[in-house]
């Protein structure tokens, strides 16, 4: 079994048409939305909620309003300013549980945090392991670690070949969550200063993690010039690239029916998903 | 006044609705701008800003004092992150899954634990013309942003009449952490159903911050009018709509925000920020 989770840094760069397109093509294989907090790939892939769980993480204070004097020693302990005029704000309570421990008159008390939810869905190309962070929750990389598992486990289960990931923008917990121990990640770029900035940073987050990684560049005609520069960086970095998507309106069009590009139509640029794909399918 | 520009889903323009709207207004208000999109930070590639100081940013952790602990393990259990594991007599700490509540040396009855700085990233300081600019970068490997996003606000809105936050994408810890405390926030979207999805949870996030939001369309079309239906049914303001126009990707593809390639998109910006005023009040 392998994985494959697309990333870009930067987001907007098109890494879930594409994970949706994977989805697709790729045979026998389990997709993971790994973008918790602003999961999208479920808008293109239709499926049907078999399971639907409670994520729970760690713990969050509550102050007895009745117990408590204002002392307000837990409010010069607590490091994350999470409790003002004795009352705890919950977007900003880690649960370390200090304010428990500094409370002379035991008015503290921990509960578990309900982080958000986990689904497993069916597809028509296969399962779908999906989440939903809580609004304003901090837990995502977790929630990623979870869904990352179950896929996993449903994979071994199906002996399924592939599971095709979905992954977050950014470079810190969730993308580090996504990230580890994958086989490989694509990173999906564009021709655009700040996409080549990100890319950079996110490749060299893989490095760190021991990731191999591919690039594909979306919208490569957007400007030639800084598609030049990021293939010319990534001949230096031995990082293949392995797709050049045009800009096609047929990927907005596609997300606007809510089904993968591949599916929408067959025109050139979305050829070369498919050419990338039996690239990777043929390498990994 | 502090004025956060996010959105949920990335690359809807948040950088560029920021940087365009501090280059348009800097010659009339003195003008910061904070890009606290501290795993990707791009705000300074259309600003060109000088750097003149750079800070270390760290978050304590533990240290323990091998001759004074008894592996009594009261550290360990108590540490909610698992950042602190006792082995065979021997204290194991994880410095990458803490989070510098200190509880740790707070149960230490030996004394054994202190805290030390650990690295997590790096704040620049710096100018561009007519705009304070400050930056900060995630190391790389490191899981925690909320610290440097944190310490990046520490003095924000204090010296200009205006400090614009260039905030992560998201909804979680890290954007929440860049929006608090704004007197408004400016949600970027676009016109998919992505754009919408994304819209809603971060709309639901301002809201349990008690942040009063305004909304603008980026790649604007009038065949897809769902965020428009959806911004009037739930009366949240659209204050700009910016059209899909390959010229406007090809300016920002180069690294010139709007408002600086086009006097025409420079007026609209002026027109956004005291639009965005008149809501502050």
């Amino acid at each position: 079994m392998k994985e494959i989770v697309v990333l870009s840094g930067k987001g907007g760069t098109g890494k879930t048409c594409i994970a949706a397109s994977f989805a697709v093509l790729a045979k026998n294989k389990v997709m993971a939305d790994c973008d918790v907090d602003a999961a999208n790939l479920n808008l293109l892939l239709a499926h049907e909620i078999l399971e639907e769980h409670e994520f729970q993480s760690g713990q969050v204070a509550r102050i007895n309003e009745a117990s408590c004097l204002s002392c307000r020693l837990c409010e010069q302990y607590c490091r994350f300013d999470a409790i003002d005029n004795c009352q705890v704000v919950e977007t900003r309570c880690e649960g370390c549980g200090l304010c428990l421990l500094v409370c002379p008159f035991e008015a503290v008390s921990m509960h578990p945090n309900i982080a958000g939810k986990w689904f497993v869905s069916n597809t028509r190309y296969g399962k779908f392991v999906h989440a939903r962070l809580g609004i304003a929750q901090g837990s995502s990389g977790k929630l990623v670690a979870m869904v990352r598992q179950k896929a996993k486990d449903i994979a071994g289960t199906n002996s399924a070949e592939y599971i095709i990931t979905d992954g977050p923008p950014g470079t810190g917990c969730p993308a580090i969550s996504s990230l580890s121990d994958a086989d490989l990640a694509l990173l999906v770029t564009e021709p655009t200063l700040t996409a080549h900035h990100d890319l950079e940073r996110v490749a060299g987050l893989c490095r760190h993690f021991g990731v191999s990684q591919a690039v594909c560049i979306n919208k490569c005609d957007l400007n030639e010039s800084n598609s030049r520069s990021i293939e010319k960086y990534c001949e230096k970095l031995n990082i293949p690239v392995v797709g050049r998507i045009p800009v096609d309106d047929s990927f907005t069009r596609a997300v606007e029916q809510g089904i993968p590009v591949v599916e929408f139509t067959c025109n050139s640029p979305v050829k070369e998903i498919e050419k990338m794909w039996a690239f990777l399918d043929s390498r990994i | 006044m502090l004025i956060s520009i996010a959105s949920g889903k990335g690359g809807t323009g948040k950088t560029l609705v920021a940087t365009s709207l501090a280059c348009a207004i800097k010659d009339t208000y003195s003008v910061e701008l904070i890009d606290c999109d501290v795993e990707e930070p791009n705000a300074h590639i259309f600003i060109n800003p000088e750097f003149t100081v750079s800070e270390v940013v760290e978050t304590p952790v533990p240290k323990i004092d091998e001759s004074k602990c008894n592996h009594c393990a009261k550290c360990s259990k108590a540490c909610v992150f698992n950042a602190i594991a006792i082995l065979n007599e021997s204290v194991l700490t994880f410095p990458d899954l803490c989070h510098g509540c200190g509880v740790c040396a707070f149960v230490c009855e030996r004394k054994a634990i202190t805290e030390v700085p650990y690295r997590t990233g790096l704040i620049e300081k710096g100018y561009a013309p007519g705009i304070k600019f400050k930056q900060g970068k995630l190391d790389i490997g490191r899981a925690m942003a909320t610290p440097v996003i944190k310490k990046l606000k520490e003095d924000a809105g204090k010296e200009q009449d205006v400090t614009f936050i260039d905030s992560p994408p998201g909804t979680s810890c890290s954007m929440v952490e860049a929006v608090d405390a704004s007197d408004l926030c400016l949600l970027v979207t676009e016109s998919t159903p992505f754009g919408l999805n994304d819209l809603e949870l971060a709309l639901q996030t301002i809201n349990q911050l008690g942040v009063p939001g305004a909304v603008i369309i980026n790649r604007a079309r009038p065949e897809d009018r769902r965020v428009e239906q959806y911004c009037q049914q739930n009366q949240v303001p659209i204050l700009m709509q910016i059209p899909l126009d390959y010229s406007i990707a090809r300016l920002y593809s180069k690294g010139i925000t709007l408002a600086l390639g086009s006097p025409q998109w420079r007026e609209n910006f002026r027109h956004l920020f005291e639009k965005t005023k008149e809501l502050v009040r």
